[in-house]
């Protein structure tokens, strides 16, 4: 997928049963965005879960208590299967929700998912316009296909959000990308910033945007929320780099959330994978619910008991859950480490030099998110 | 190019496509079901919410529930509106 989750669920639900499952049915996609959220390492085909470990997956998630589900990837219309996973997910009350880069689908198809109970419909652009969205996502002619696509999901009546991932190559354009979202009659559109994990982390030299950026696409958002007010829904994820407390992880890590990749590897989130030094239980090997209550990956940072000084004395340590993990590793090579994005890290004005840095390192040349690429780092 | 829809008395409020209203029985609430949102509904909400159904008008509905809880209707109204506004705005209810 090529989306980064806000993961802004609500508060105050009791934990113990996890709210949402983030279904990575495939890491096959046409696009090769340079902020995937994927792991560098991406599977193959071969290895992924067939559509009956997947049928039981759904099933056994909403047993555990979640009601949303999200069909992701890789791009999740590439399985042939997702009609009948989407079939499951309406018969055992899933709320279903499409992550789509909108390329591979024509109205057939869409109609067809539709009929077989989709709920909603998440389209992602690069840009607001051909040549950025077709560059950025390493995909010429992207953007007609997405612009087709939106308008299948209108015809269809479904409901749709745009997401725009935005970085320091793409900034420019976020008033434009708002005036997209309005053209499109996307009732919701998600603008998130690339966060320091996996691809993006890899990027980071040409995606960092500088701190003026930062502060003029808040300013943006702010004027466009007041006037649009009703008219389109605006999530805003703010990067923590250049801010004093970090963002919170998730609602809690292995709280509320949790992610089947297309191996079937059970993660607390999304990028979880970038933190090597967990382990990760697989479905079907486990149950669903022996995975969530004792798997070492979802025990190791659930709550507040692994936490260090300063978090565990902090009267933040419920709200942001010490921030995120996987920024943690990345950056100080300790996940149990304070998110070095919190101004009481140690390692805080080492990220901030860092984002400093990344911001004015000059070559906007990306690494496109490839399988082989990600062979070639890991072997590096 | 959608606009801004202004909850009045006249207005019949629904759920639109892609908005559903659910028992969660773990947690023993109910929630309407949004894209990439959950909103958990008191007891009132509920009662609100579980007559949008683009059946009857902001007055009706607001006339019923004075009726079943014994209650001011002018106060029901503002409740009702503001409550309904709010959900609009969001965009998880049309009218
Ligand atoms: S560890 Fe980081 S990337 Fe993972 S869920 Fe928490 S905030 Fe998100
Ligand atoms: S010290 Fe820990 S809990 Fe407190 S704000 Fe920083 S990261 Fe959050």
């Amino acid at each position: 997928m090529t989306s980064q989750p806000s993961g802004s669920e609500p508060s105050g639900t009791p934990p113990g049963f996890p709210l949402a499952i983030l279904a990575e049915l495939t890491h096959r996609c046409p696009l090769q965005c340079p902020y995937c959220s994927n792991p560098v390492a991406l599977e193959a085909a071969s290895a992924e879960l067939d559509t009956d470990t997947w049928l039981r997956a759904i099933e056994e998630v909403a047993e555990l208590g979640a009601l949303q589900i999200h069909f992701s990837g890789g791009e999740p219309t590439s399985r042939k299967d997702l009609e009948t996973l989407i079939r499951k997910a309406n018969e055992v009350g899933l709320y279903s929700n499409l992550i789509t880069a909108g390329v591979l689908v024509g109205e057939d198809r869409l109609s067809s998912l539709a009929d077989a109970g989709l709920d909603h419909v998440q389209l992602s652009f690069q840009d607001s316009e051909a040549a950025g969205c077709d560059r950025i996502g390493g995909f010429k002619g992207g953007f007609e296909k997405k612009l087709e696509f939106a308008k299948s999901v209108n015809a269809l009546d479904l409901p749709l959000t745009a997401n725009m991932v935005v970085h320091r190559q793409n900034l420019a354009n976020l008033e434009t990308m708002l005036e997209l979202a309005v053209e499109l009659t996307a009732r919701r559109v998600e603008i998130a910033h690339v966060q320091y994990y996996g691809w993006a982390y890899v990027n980071r030299a040409a995606l960092m945007p500088t701190r003026a950026q930062l502060e003029r696409a808040t300013e943006i958002v702010e004027e466009a929320r007041e006037r649009l007010k009703g008219i389109l829904v605006i999530d805003y994820v703010v990067p923590d780099y250049y801010a004093k407390r970090p963002k919170s992880c998730m609602g809690g890590w292995g709280q509320q959330f949790l992610n089947i990749s297309p191996a079937g590897k059970v993660l607390p989130c999304h990028a979880a994978e970038s933190i090597t030094s967990l382990s990760f239980d697989r479905f079907p090997d486990k149950s669903l619910r022996e995975i969530w209550e004792t798997s070492d990956a979802f025990l190791a940072y659930r709550g507040t008991d692994w936490m260090p000084e300063p978090c565990r004395s902090c009267d933040r340590r419920e709200i942001d859950w010490g921030g995120c993990r996987c920024q943690a590793f990345a950056i100080t090579g300790a996940a149990d480490n304070v998110d070095p994005a919190c101004a009481l890290s140690p390692e805080h004005e080492l990220l901030q030099a860092l984002a400093q840095e990344d911001s004015h390192a000059g070559s906007d040349d990306f690494l496109y998110r490839t399988r082989r690429t990600g062979l070639e780092l890991q072997d590096a | 190019m959608t606009e801004r829809i202004e909850i009045t008395e006249t207005s019949v409020p629904a759920l639109p496509r892609g908005v559903k209203l659910r028992f969660d029985k773990q947690r023993d609430q109910w929630v309407l079901l949004a894209p990439e949102r959950l909103f958990v509904l008191d007891s009132i909400a509920l009662e609100i919410v579980k007559r949008c159904k683009g059946e009857a008008n902001i007055d009706e509905i607001a006339d019923d529930l004075a009726t079943s809880f014994s209650a001011p209707k002018d106060v029901v109204m503002k409740d009702v509106i503001a409550l309904l506004q709010d959900l609009t705005d969001k965009r998880i209810l049309t009218a």
